[in-house]
């Protein structure tokens, strides 16, 4: 079976928002940000003005799915934690709950040992959020969703995309 | 694998161009991101090396606009298509929608469009998808090479499935938007009917 859609409502939604939030608080960090294991952005906070989020999803994940790749390589069943020490930003990845990548930019008002500590705290936190969003994701949609919009979609709507 | 934020009300797509070596996927995306409304797309991302062969991907994310009050985007990849990288070609797979096969008309080249169909087809098994019945489209490009197969027999060896076919010549344009759009069309196809 092919890994089932991966569906985020808005129950969800806010409470992985009010935890990566809190996490950038107490972490001190420029951005927390949570990506899907396949590069899909799920939410992000702090200072993202000067920062392409779309792209920083897709090579965070590129860069977690080659790293585990490495890690098989030489025996291992996963890096948990990856680190990216800069001259004025550094980066810390580390997977949640084996399906998301959590990701926090943090410069020299925050330290590593500060970030680790609260990024064990809040995946814990994540995870089980992120649990009950896979379990919904399972869930036939019109099920999940009271009724799936995505049934009335008609070709006219998926022409109109492509109008121009 | 679609994901669809209901808060956000998103749906995010993500469509992977598969084939041979030197085949033209890059070339294709590059047109794609050139041709584009700046409003409407992303950074174009290339993990090249110094001579501009794919070395992990290149990524390219496109905003098509609204789908019943839904921001749809795809997101769209390329894999290395040299035999040796076959260990990223599959974490590039991971989470696809739809696949576009770029194959390289060159009669000298059948046999690696051949290799690399093989190859794709087996990379999906792996994780769990079946190219019988995902959406699936087959471009053939350089057309305009001398050395180009007739497009019978290029059809009789790479057809899979009786997907949809294209030519193309992707240094030019030609036919890249016409593989993009049927590509898009058939994912959102694939949305509609659910699970």
């Amino acid at each position: 079976m092919p890994p089932s859609d991966l569906v985020l409502h808005e129950e969800e939604y806010q409470k992985i928002r009010d935890v990566i939030s809190r996490l950038r608080t107490e972490c001190n960090a420029k951005v927390v940000f949570l990506v899907d294991k396949n590069g899909q952005q799920i939410a992000a906070n702090g200072e993202l003005e000067a920062i392409d989020t779309t792209a920083l999803a897709s090579l965070a994940a590129g860069n977690v799915a080659a790293t585990d790749s490495l890690a098989r390589l030489i025996g291992e069943k996963e890096f948990s934690i990856l680190f990216h020490e800069g001259e004025r930003d550094n980066l810390h990845i580390s997977v949640v709950g084996g399906r998301v990548i959590l990701v926090v930019i943090f410069d020299e008002r925050s330290s590593l040992g500060l970030v680790r500590l609260r990024v064990k705290k809040g995946s814990t936190e994540l995870a089980a959020i992120l649990e009950v969003m896979m379990k919904k994701s399972a869930l036939p949609r019109k099920a999940a969703a009271g009724g799936s919009p995505f049934a009335e979609i008609t070709d006219e709507d998926i022409d109109k995309l492509f109008s121009d | 694998m679609t994901f669809i934020n209901y808060a956000a009300r998103e749906i995010n797509c993500k469509i992977v161009y598969y084939g041979p070596g030197l085949g033209g996927k890059t070339t294709n995306i590059k047109w794609v991101y050139e041709k584009t409304n700046p409003n409407s797309k992303g950074k174009l991302i290339s993990l090249a090396t110094e001579t501009d062969r794919t070395l992990f991907f290149d990524f390219l994310p496109l905003d098509l606009g609204e789908i019943r009050g839904f921001r749809t985007r795809f997101h769209l990849y390329t894999v290395p298509g040299q035999v040796f990288y076959d260990a990223s070609r599959k974490l590039i797979l991971k989470g696809v929608d739809g696949v576009v096969f770029v194959a390289d008309s060159q009669a000298a080249r059948m046999e690696a469009n051949l290799e690399s169909l093989r190859n794709l087809e087996l990379n999906l098994k792996e994780q769990g998808y079946d190219l019988r019945i995902m959406p699936y489209v087959l471009q053939l490009n350089k057309r305009d090479l001398p050395s180009a197969l007739p497009l019978e027999e290029m059809k009789r060896q790479l057809l899979y499935k009786g997907e949809p076919v294209f030519e193309a010549i992707a240094s030019k344009g030609n036919g890249v938007f016409e593989t993009l759009k049927t590509i898009a069309k058939m994912v959102l196809i694939e949305l509609r009917k659910g699970r």
